[in-house]
């Protein structure tokens, strides 16, 4: 019995979950000391997001990060909190409930937030040992600990709970198959094509999968030993986790005579059939409905406190939906109906399969009332708005597959949220709307990302919703904000700047100080991050660091490109794209002697041999270096190729020397590392017929003298140079160049293009640090030349003369 | 008995790297851990038949050159069931000199 004897209403919930403790904390917002409140919760934990256990699982977060009322809270509340103490008996004639330890509590008002259960088919095997669900803190504990000891998981279920299952198990390190029921992933979620490019993507991640699989058994003797499926398939496994789905938890109100179906039926005042007794949460079934997607928990949380505070008015609206998959990497939006009903409904595709891009809009009656997004999920804002208003589309319906900018030229990506009302919901997984956010980011005096997400938490979980987020903060503020960078990679919580900043202000000059002093998970990294350290520490320490060649991939470490039959190629340097025909002469002779099958020019003027076997690699290099030929570093992350016109020289429209300017600049540059594949260009004239406008640095030279363009790539993404500046002297151009090279040498992420790099400091920045500030490029080129003077030696020479001939031979042949 | 063959000497690896071992069952890779663990494998992927010997040893894993697959050393296993995994073979230290087992590798 409660023993503290009080006028003030009693009221009880059972659940400590996030639906029912946002209701308590809106109620304490609006009638703090009206009741008593004790809560119940079944698990040893205070109440913590519990759509965050697949970040935690997949050891983007820890379970300390995801709490979202600590006990510290309940204490300041004077929330009476008993955990791990799940209510046993409802007895509503006496208002009562007794929890599992015979602590029997009376009850003014209460709350039925008991969540949902896991859904687990009926088939033998489920109580081996190795055999879980994926519903809480227990459950996540466990498969990370299965992950640290054994080594094949198999997830049954393919929808979104098992897919973020999978991918947290395969971040893990665990070798992971899912068993899906379906023909295609998410399928309530998704389409057929969409959920077939996320099976794709997931496929190439190295999750495989059984779809149309039935699970008969799982079977084992002692532990799991694997699944069987009901087509005779077998996977074994060290862990199966079952993930098909949850229902609601509703034994207790059944028990109490309240009506339940599916859920716990509740009017639109969150009130069950017995009027002292509301539910909130997975466990309510409004109008038929019940919700396993936060957003229209937070309503109804909304909804009830107001009742128990005494609001009336407020009514629970069945809401519109929409799902975000939280896999890193993958996009994927979908909100509304997946397909056309009929014929009284039409669907808009779009559809780029190489570069994974799927879209979706289906469109009854002038109204956009689905939308499927894939590969590109920039608009499903625009889109769930749209459909949440019932806006009318056919004024930009042509351009609208393409995105809020096609459909409504001239509007600006913060104009979206700038319409909306201060009611609406920027935050899913916490519950947060724009109100909100504007409201403390005005009273608080906010700047900065992180410091709306430790406010307000918008933003603070799955992060799908930083891009409005940032808007807004930038409607409030009037200036752009960024987004929290990465890390490195999972060895470490370090991002690629903290790392290069404690390189130079601590003095660490090997990668095991830099991983002891940054704290890294790992004792000799792994491949993503030990070439970012080897090179952030050769760029550093460029007379002092020794080179890691166990840390270089193949290609550099070798000193030629691997191809996909294990053969290498050969591209000699050809300064400036010149050639000369003893040099060509020199090139025959290698191919017959070696018997090279293919003999290629490439897009930046030079010569590759291909298919040439790894032991006749530095007797290759011994004959071109015979020649006067030097790597052409075609392999490298550092300076590739200059291309260049013929210019004024030959050209009727050249206006300078652009083969001279190019040969100059690529023997300054060659040998250089950078922190990806660096390609320049010298157009004589604006024509650009070296296509300088698609480079890292480009040159074009005008009557005037030379523009230099920087940041462009012709890859995957397409991004044209922007103008830093134009002079009047080669020399000038030589030393704008190598500033710039220095300069993003030494600030880029390694593995990013100069592209990438632009895109995120921007030009102005470069050109505050190198066109206006002359004291300061001076120095940047300086640095250059200094690392230069120790890069500029022929990797071919060196292995010529026998430098790792261990790289180049087998160590035994056994016959 | 098994009959062990001598491929050479520890020192012949470099630390967190590879040497190949030239049979007629296929080139064999043979890989030492930063702590002088040293494990052979089928040097072919189990994905795109990469060489393994070429990639990158961190822990007890090798990351395949060609495409990023993460290979468990002890198991020869891919983190991905589907792919099959690398048969991986015996092999011991003695007194710095490495040995793997003849009839495997000729297998």
């Amino acid at each position: 019995m409660n023993m503290i004897s009080s006028k003030k209403q009693r009221l009880v919930m059972v659940g400590n979950g996030m639906a029912g403790m946002r209701t308590i904390e809106e109620l304490l917002a609006r009638a703090p000391g009206l009741y008593d409140i004790t809560v119940f919760g079944a698990e040893p934990h205070p109440n913590y997001n519990r759509i965050m256990l697949s970040s935690v699982l997949a050891g983007e977060k820890e379970v300390d990060d995801i709490v979202i009322n600590p006990r510290a809270w309940y204490a300041e509340n004077d929330i009476h909190l008993l955990t791990d103490e799940p209510v046993v008996t409802l007895d509503s004639e006496a208002r009562t409930v007794t929890s599992v330890s015979g602590r029997i509590t009376p009850y003014d008002k209460l709350i039925l937030a008991t969540g949902s259960k896991p859904l687990v088919p009926p088939i033998p095997g489920l109580d081996l040992p190795g055999v879980c669900t994926f519903r809480d803190i227990a459950d996540v504990e466990q498969m990370i600990s299965a992950s640290q000891t054994h080594r094949r998981a198999v997830v049954i279920g393919g929808g979104l709970l098992g897919l973020e299952a999978a991918w947290g198990l395969k971040r893990r390190g665990m070798a992971v198959a899912v068993v899906h029921l379906m023909p295609t992933l998410m399928e309530r979620q998704l389409d057929v094509t969409a959920g077939d490019l996320l099976q794709r993507d997931l496929d190439s991640r190295g999750i495989a999968f059984f779809t149309n699989g039935q699970t008969e058994e799982i079977y084992g003797s002692n532990r799991v030993e694997g699944v069987r499926l009901a087509d005779g398939r077998e996977i074994p496994a060290d862990l199966v986790v079952v993930a098909i789905g949850i229902r609601p938890e509703i034994t207790l109100a059944k028990q109490a005579g309240l009506d339940a179906n599916r859920g716990i039926v509740v009017g639109d005042d969150m009130r069950t059939t017995d009027q002292h007794i509301y539910a909130v949460g997975e466990c309510a079934e409004h109008r038929g409905k019940c919700f396993g997607l936060v957003a229209p928990l937070w309503d109804m949380g909304s909804v009830c406190a107001d009742r128990l505070a005494g609001i009336e008015g407020k009514l629970f609206k069945t809401p519109e939906l929409s799902t975000r998959l939280k896999i890193t990497g993958i996009d994927v939006f979908s909100a509304g109906v997946l397909a056309a009903a009929d014929e009284s409904e039409d669907e808009v595709t779009y559809s780029d399969a190489s570069a994974g891009i799927y879209k979706k809009l289906v469109i009854r009656d002038d109204k956009l009332v689905g939308a499927v997004l894939y590969g590109d999920v920039a608009d499903g804002a625009w889109y769930f708005d749209l459909i949440c208003q019932g806006s009318d589309v056919s004024a930009f319906r042509p351009g609208m597959i393409f995105g809020r900018a096609a459909a409504e030229p001239g509007k600006k990506p913060e104009d979206a949220v700038a319409a909306l009302p201060d009611s609406a919901q920027i935050c899913g997984c916490n519950g947060v709307s724009k109100g909100a956010i504007l409201g403390c980011i005005t009273e608080k005096k906010l700047c900065s990302l992180d410091e709306v997400r430790a406010h307000t938490k918008a933003s603070a979980s799955c992060g799908s919703c930083t891009p409005q987020v940032q808007q807004l903060l930038a409607l409030a503020t009037g200036s752009a904000v960024s987004e929290k960078t990465p890390a490195v990679c999972s060895c470490t919580e370090r991002t690629h700047e903290e790392v290069r900043a404690a390189i130079v202000a601590q003095q660490l000059k090997s990668q095991d100080s830099v991983r002891q002093a940054m704290g890294w998970k790992t004792p000799d990294g792994c491949a993503k991050c030990r070439p970012a350290l080897n090179y952030y520490l050769l760029c550093a320490w460029p007379d002092e660091y020794q080179d890691d060649s166990r840390s270089r991939f193949v290609n550099e470490r070798v000193h030629a490109n691997i191809q996909k039959d294990g053969t290498y190629s050969v591209v000699p340097r050809m300064w400036g794209g010149l050639t000369t025909a003893s040099e060509l002469r020199a090139i025959a002779d290698v191919v017959d002697k070696f018997d090279i099958p293919t003999v290629k020019v490439t897009g930046g003027q030079r010569i590759d041999l291909l298919g040439v076997k790894k032991h006749d690699l530095p007797a290759v290099w011994a004959d071109l270096n015979r020649a006067g030929m030097v790597s052409g570093h075609a392999y490298a992350k550092g300076l590739r190729t200059v291309k260049t016109c013929v210019g004024s020289e030959w050209c009727r429209f050249g206006t300078q020397d652009s083969t001279g300017l190019g040969v100059k600049l690529e023997k300054m540059m060659w040998g250089a590392w950078t922190p990806h594949k660096v390609k320049l260009a010298v157009s004589g004239c604006p024509r650009n017929c070296a296509e300088s406008s698609i480079k890292d640095i480009g040159i074009v030279c005008v009557e005037a003298g030379y523009d230099i363009l920087v940041g462009g790539n012709g890859g995957i993404e397409l991004r044209g140079t922007e103008k830093l500046c134009q002079v009047t002297s080669e020399a000038e151009v030589m030393e704008y160049a190598g500033a710039y090279l220095q300069l993003y040498r030494e600030e880029a992420r390694y593995l990013d293009r100069t592209a990438h790099w632009m895109e995120r400091v921007g030009l102005d920045y470069v050109k505050t640090r190198i066109v206006e500030d002359e004291a300061n490029r001076q120095a940047l080129h300086a640095r250059f030349l200094f690392a230069q003077s120790f890069a500029q030696s022929d990797p071919w020479a060196e292995r010529a003369a026998g430098r790792d001939a261990h790289e180049f031979t087998p160590m035994a042949t056994v016959a | 008995m098994a009959d062990w063959i001598k491929v050479g000497q520890l020192s012949d690896i470099p630390p967190l790297g590879a040497r190949v071992v030239e049979t007629a069952g296929g080139p064999v890779a043979v890989f030492r851990t930063a702590d002088d663990q040293v494990f052979a494998l089928h040097d072919t992927c189990p994905h795109k038949q990469g060489p393994l010997s070429e990639g990158m040893v961190h822990g007890r894993q090798v990351t395949c050159p060609l495409h990023n697959w993460v290979i468990d050393l002890p198991t020869g296993e891919a983190l991905a069931p589907d792919r099959g995994r690398t048969a991986c073979f015996a092999v011991k230290i003695e007194d710095g000199l490495v040995w793997l087992q003849k009839d495997e590798v000729l297998a």
